[in-house]
């Protein structure tokens, strides 16, 4: 045992335990607190995979972003002083049956696989090129060229009559293009709301 | 210019004498301890300077007697004071959140210290995505205080949290796109080879780029400090309307906990804008720079440990030294402004942010990424952007790439074998061909 396994031990039972305890808290802002461990701890089995970006993102957009929002939103629309989240034994059997069925699922397909011959496979594919970018912290440079279009990782010295890859461009482009859409709406919907009740107004002052 | 670095890392250094994982153990916690020691010293320093600036600009002395002269162990002092106070927690407070909210903002604030390089070959992590990681660190400081101000069980700390938390919310928008302005002419996110790019004269500093990026400087400054709550926007905190704000009801040492990630956070932005805007580690004198960066690096007497060059050891003190006076120069500026302009409201602070900052950075942004097309009409060139076919860049695109990954069949290859000669070397040496590379368009233009 090494201690990237060690690492990987903690971090894996940090991310368990806080979902766990995300599952068990009544209370919404200490549920927010274990949410941030469970997603902070998430983000530090990527980058112990060495997967920067996808560690990095995993931080902006799930702790940095959607826990603040959580904590803000609960804030703002709690009237008492600390909002408690109280399920009925039913909903409790529910989603008890739900969580337990979803976790024999995971077991029943991680335990199908052969983890020794997908890692003798990965390692015979690409070990030269994961070393030499391990050796220069320079991972997240292919999903980085993806990004852009070209696909080096997959071009250079491939045959010619296969054509180039494509990279991630046009979905990247196409999600970003959702997204303005779906801000553009959320903006309109809240404007909207508010000249309604004003003209509403305006029509019982008539 | 090869660089003649016996160990590119610590790691590799101490590998020398014992097994890779005790190298690689020793190396995380001499990381550890000395970007701890920088937390810590940042806020004895600036708190420090904080008192000492605000009393002259108040027409006082600020602290005299402590130490000797200037008062100068004042922060020590308030330091054993904080320690003797008694650790209150409101009977109405969430406990257990109230008593880890300051270490949340703490962790956050020490976090960013890790992918910051302060001088060209002194970073804990050089990552390719280095700002992209302290952006989202910097964004999760926020978190720390918000739970602290919810958990009070305080009207002034709920508060305190919520404007935290919408200001933040607001202001990490212009911050980010601020931050990406540089990053356009310098087209990397790794902060360390972000730093190499500019040293050598002045104008090579990324705020004389072009004129985008020199307005990018004052905006994200602004941002900056509005980021680290600082007054004029300290509305989390505003004495004159909320006691304390987010930390009315924390005392000893959870309350200074919260100022020690302030006033490291102060210093982790001003060196992201010192690094970004203002050259890094570069004097800004061309042979000086030259002198000390690459002269004097390559000097080697011989002297100390095997893999130990003193000449880049002396290089990357100056450069750190540098690079830290730059960055006090731009919290200097912080504390100055907070005593010298007088508190907004909060709706004025976020229309501040949400009608004239996130409007200026996305002008400026979209501006700096039209910049080099300009540039390049302007001088009658044709502009790769438009005439050049997909295969060429296909081909620069392996220039670039640290790993050749098979043969290649262009002529690069004797780059290439440069690249793959030694495994010490390498990492150098490939930086260097980016570098190189993002210097030189043209050349890159040439390739068939």
């Amino acid at each position: 045992m090494n201690g990237g396994q060690v690492l990987f031990g903690i971090f894996a039972l940090l991310t368990c335990g806080g979902a766990v305890a995300v599952a068990l808290t009544q209370n919404v802002v200490r549920m927010a607190f274990w949410l941030i461990v469970s997603l902070g701890s998430a983000s530090g089995l990527f980058f112990l995979l060495h997967a920067d970006f996808v560690g990095a993102t995993q931080l902006l957009i799930y702790v940095g972003g959607t826990v603040v929002l959580l904590i803000f939103g609960v804030m703002l629309t709690t009237s008492g002083p600390f909002l408690r989240i109280s399920s009925s034994p039913g909903e409790l059997m529910q989603s008890a049956v739900v969580g337990v069925l979803f976790i024999a699922m995971f077991f029943f397909t991680v335990w199908s696989v052969d983890w020794q011959a997908v890692a003798d496979t990965t390692r015979a594919h690409d070990a030269a090129a994961a070393t030499v970018a391990l050796q220069n912290d320079t991972t997240g440079r292919s999903i980085g060229m993806a990004f852009l279009g070209p696909r080096p990782d997959r071009d250079l010295g491939a045959d010619a009559s296969r054509g180039l890859s494509t990279g991630y461009f046009l979905p990247f482009e196409i999600i970003s293009i959702h997204l303005l859409v779906v801000l553009i709406g959320a903006a309109y919907l809240a404007r909207a709301k508010r000249q309604q009740t004003a003209v509403e107004i305006g029509g019982d002052a008539e | 210019m090869m660089t003649t670095l016996a160990a590119s890392t610590l790691a590799e250094f101490f590998n020398r004498y014992v097994s890779p994982e005790i190298a690689l153990s020793l190396a995380a916690v001499f990381h550890a301890v000395i970007l701890l020691l920088v937390f810590a010293h940042a806020a004895f320093v600036f708190i420090w300077l904080e008192r000492k600036v605000s009393g002259r600009i108040q027409d006082r002395l600020g602290p005299t007697r402590t130490g000797g002269r200037f008062g100068w162990l004042q922060s020590l002092a308030d330091g054993i004071k904080l320690i003797q106070k008694e650790d209150l927690i409101p009977r109405d407070a969430d406990a257990f959140l109230f008593r880890l909210a300051p270490y949340l903002a703490c962790i956050a604030s020490f976090g960013g210290f890790i992918v910051l390089p302060f001088a060209a070959d002194w970073v804990a992590v050089s990552l390719d995505t280095g700002l992209f990681l302290l952006f989202a660190i910097l964004s999760l400081e926020v978190l720390g205080i918000v739970l602290a101000g919810y958990s009070s069980g305080s009207k002034w700390s709920l508060f305190g949290g919520m404007r935290e938390a919408a200001q933040m919310v607001s202001y990490e928008i212009p911050l980010a796109i601020c931050g990406l302005i540089p990053i356009v002419a310098a087209g990397t996110l790794n902060l360390t080879e972000v730093g190499r790019m500019q040293v050598g004269w002045f104008v090579n500093w990324f705020m004389f780029h072009d004129p985008f990026t020199f307005f990018a400087f004052f905006v994200y400054f602004t941002v900056a400090t509005a980021g680290c709550k600082r007054a004029p926007f300290d509305l989390a905190e505003a004495e004159s309307e909320l006691v304390g704000g987010f930390h009315t009801e924390y005392s000893g040492m959870r309350w200074s906990y919260f100022f020690m990630a302030e006033y490291a956070s102060m210093l982790l932005v001003s060196g992201v804008a010192s690094l970004l805007f203002l050259g890094g580690w570069s004097t800004g004198l061309g042979p000086i720079d030259h002198a000390v960066f690459v002269d004097l690096k390559s000097w080697n007497p011989g002297i100390g440990p095997e893999g130990f060059v003193l000449g880049s050891y002396i290089s990357n003190v100056i450069g750190t030294a540098v690079f830290l006076s730059k960055a006090s120069v731009l919290v200097f500026v912080q504390i100055w402004v907070r005593w010298t302009f007088p508190r907004l409201r909060i709706d004025q602070v976020m229309t501040t942010c949400l009608k004239y900052l996130v409007p200026m950075a996305c002008f400026l942004f979209l501006g700096a990424t039209m910049w080099p097309l300009l540039v390049a009409m302007g001088q009658g060139q044709k502009t790769t952007l438009w005439w050049q076919p997909l295969g060429d860049r296909t081909v620069q695109v392996q220039e670039v790439s640290p790993h050749p990954l098979n043969e290649p069949e262009i002529e690069i290859a004797d780059r290439g074998e440069r690249a793959l000669g030694k495994p010490g070397t390498q990492a150098v040496a490939n930086k260097e061909l980016l570098t190189e590379a993002a210097h030189s368009p043209s050349e890159q233009g040439r390739q068939p």
